[in-house]
């Protein structure tokens, strides 16, 4: 069979398919409704829902849910006709597959794992991941934008959250599903797996490229200037610039509420930066200490 | 016609029909309240709700749907527990029976199994819906937060179910998933800094996750019970909060300006 084929109708990797579409589905319904709202504010209309009454619950609302239960319900035993779940072989601790992968919806963090140390990638990203989530309601001091689609009036909160829940989880999610095969290696969904396949990686690290030892103590000193330099210039910069363009809002927001969404955001954006420095430039660790490698 | 009408009347004044729903339903405004607050299961909701809730665009029902696929997880996995045994002699053939011996036992796996992937996607549209809509914003910032460790468990609770066929698949995934556990700084054998707390492969995070050095037997047992018992319990509660405050926070979000 097609490998492409193939590895679309594997029986979980259809779950990857439905939510490929249902994703792409809603995600086109919000932005919809939102460009749809943002042009009733410019024009000072209402906004969908603004004026709207109540219902009786008995039974508007439960016929409603009623009708969704039975279309779940009829989805899933058709789901669960069609397609039976995989049973492998009986587990056999010394027999590893190649590639051995997480659960789909881990398969982010896993990727992550080609960038950052396990440290890293399975804990202290996963950690500020959730940390930060339950954190948006205390920074987002936006008060427009409650209970309605949309965009105009909180581009930032909107691209920034769009950035990590489409790029870096379920893209990334994608990938590790679709495109990664023996060795965590690259593959497209047309090429054949091949298990003896060995890419040669030159690997080097930051301060090899102007020709010291990262594991020396200058190159230490390197690596510690750039990643403390990149943790400071991140949370610096920002404040001078709202200082000078918006000083009003930086005043509301306060400096806790500051301090705390930079240090998200640059971490988020370190994602995207590692990624850059490995794929263009072959540069594994920034930072080479005793203890841990960044 | 009339025959018809008389058997409707002699059930609806039987003692046993009455002592049920003890009330005629008249479709009046007090009747269609008394519905709602009279009935343990629909009085999770108020008496009236906003247009917009019955609307399927602005909601698209994704935390009803949640709701419903837990319940449809728990009782599939409550009849599967039936079949199960969590010990690595006879977990793997339990399943197998349930493919080839125990009647409709393979529908059943399946929607257990293509129900747990659902939820795990239908949570995901949730939480983008909520923050597409700013309903996370004042009153409701709190009820953010619990929906956040809501959607942490459901990944837990499908991770956990992973390893119970005992089968490759579920072994080697649990098996990625926990070595991320010895990285944790200080508490993980292969974290930064754990020689300072003389942290070894059997003290580390890792090892309160397996039970073991190792996934074997004393893991698939830890699993099974926080995948049946502990964080269903945590869940159910968390989502008793949940819909708590959704109603004392105001109902369903409404446009704020």
């Amino acid at each position: 069979m097609n490998p492409f084929i193939e590895i679309i109708t594997q029986p979980d990797n259809i779950a990857i398919v439905i939510m490929i579409i249902m994703v792409t589905f809603f995600t086109l319904w919000a932005f919809q409704q939102a460009f749809d709202n943002d042009k009733l504010i410019a024009a000072g209309k209402p906004v969908d829902g603004e004026n709207e009454g109540l219902v009786d619950t008995f039974k508007p609302l439960v016929r409603i849910e009623l009708i969704i239960a039975l279309v779940v319900m009829v989805f899933l035993t058709f789901w669960s006709i069609v397609v039976d779940a995989p049973l492998e072989e009986i587990a056999n601790p010394t027999l590893t597959p190649n590639p051995a992968k997480a659960p789909w919806y881990f398969l982010g963090l896993q990727e992550l794992l080609v960038y950052f140390d396990p440290w890293l990638a399975g804990v202290v990203l996963p950690t500020l991941i959730i940390v930060g989530l339950i954190a948006i309601p205390y920074i987002d001091i936006n008060p427009r934008g409650n209970g309605y689609y949309s965009f105009e009036e909180r581009k930032f909160a909107i691209v920034t959250f769009s950035f990590g829940f489409f790029i870096l989880w379920l893209l990334l999610i994608v990938i590790g599903v679709f495109f990664r095969g023996p060795g965590w290696l690259w593959y497209w969904p047309w090429q054949e797996w091949d298990h003896s396949r060995v890419v040669f990686e030159p690997t080097r690290d930051l301060s090899n490229v102007i020709g010291i030892d990262s594991r020396s103590l200058p190159g230490f000193i390197i690596g510690a200037i750039v990643v403390n330099g990149y943790l400071v210039a991140g949370m610096v910069a920002p404040y001078r610039y709202l200082k000078k363009k918006m000083p009003d809002f930086l005043k509301q927001f306060g400096m806790i509420r500051y301090l705390v969404t930079t240090f998200l955001f640059i971490t988020m954006m370190s994602i995207p930066v590692k990624m850059v420095l490995w794929l263009v430039f072959h540069i594994k660790y920034i930072w080479i200490t005793p203890w841990f490698n960044v | 016609m009339n025959n018809q009408t008389d058997i409707k009347e002699r059930i609806r004044k039987n003692l046993i029909w009455k002592s049920i729903f003890r009330r005629d339903y008249r479709n009046t405004v007090r009747d269609r309240a008394q519905a709602v607050f009279g009935n343990i299961f629909l009085h999770l909701h108020p008496v009236q709700v906003r247009e917009g809730a019955v609307r399927l665009r602005f909601t698209w029902g994704m935390g009803g749907i949640t709701f419903f696929a837990f319940i449809i997880l728990v009782i599939t996995g409550v009849v599967l527990m039936f079949y199960y045994h969590p010990s690595i002699e006879q977990a793997y053939s339990d399943i197998k029976d349930l493919e080839f011996q125990v009647p409709f036992g393979v529908i059943l796996r399946n929607l257990h199994r293509w129900g747990a992937h659902f939820m795990v996607i239908v949570v995901m549209i949730h939480m983008f819906r909520v923050f597409m809509t700013g309903s996370y914003k004042a009153p409701r910032q709190f009820n953010w937060g619990i929906g956040v460790i809501l959607l942490v468990l459901t990944f837990l609770l499908s991770f956990t179910g992973y390893l119970t066929p005992w089968d490759q698949l579920g072994f080697w995934a649990i098996t990625v998933g926990t070595n991320m556990g010895a990285a944790t700084p200080l508490l993980g054998y292969q974290g930064p800094f754990s020689e300072f707390l003389h942290i070894t492969p059997f003290n580390d995070v890792r090892f309160a996750l397996l039970g073991g050095s190792r996934v074997a037997g004393n893991a698939l047992l830890r699993a099974y019970i926080w995948h049946c018992v502990a964080i269903p319990l945590v869940s159910v509660i968390l989502m008793f909060v949940h819909f708590w405050r959704v109603r004392k926070d105001g109902g369903i979000s409404k446009p704020q300006k």
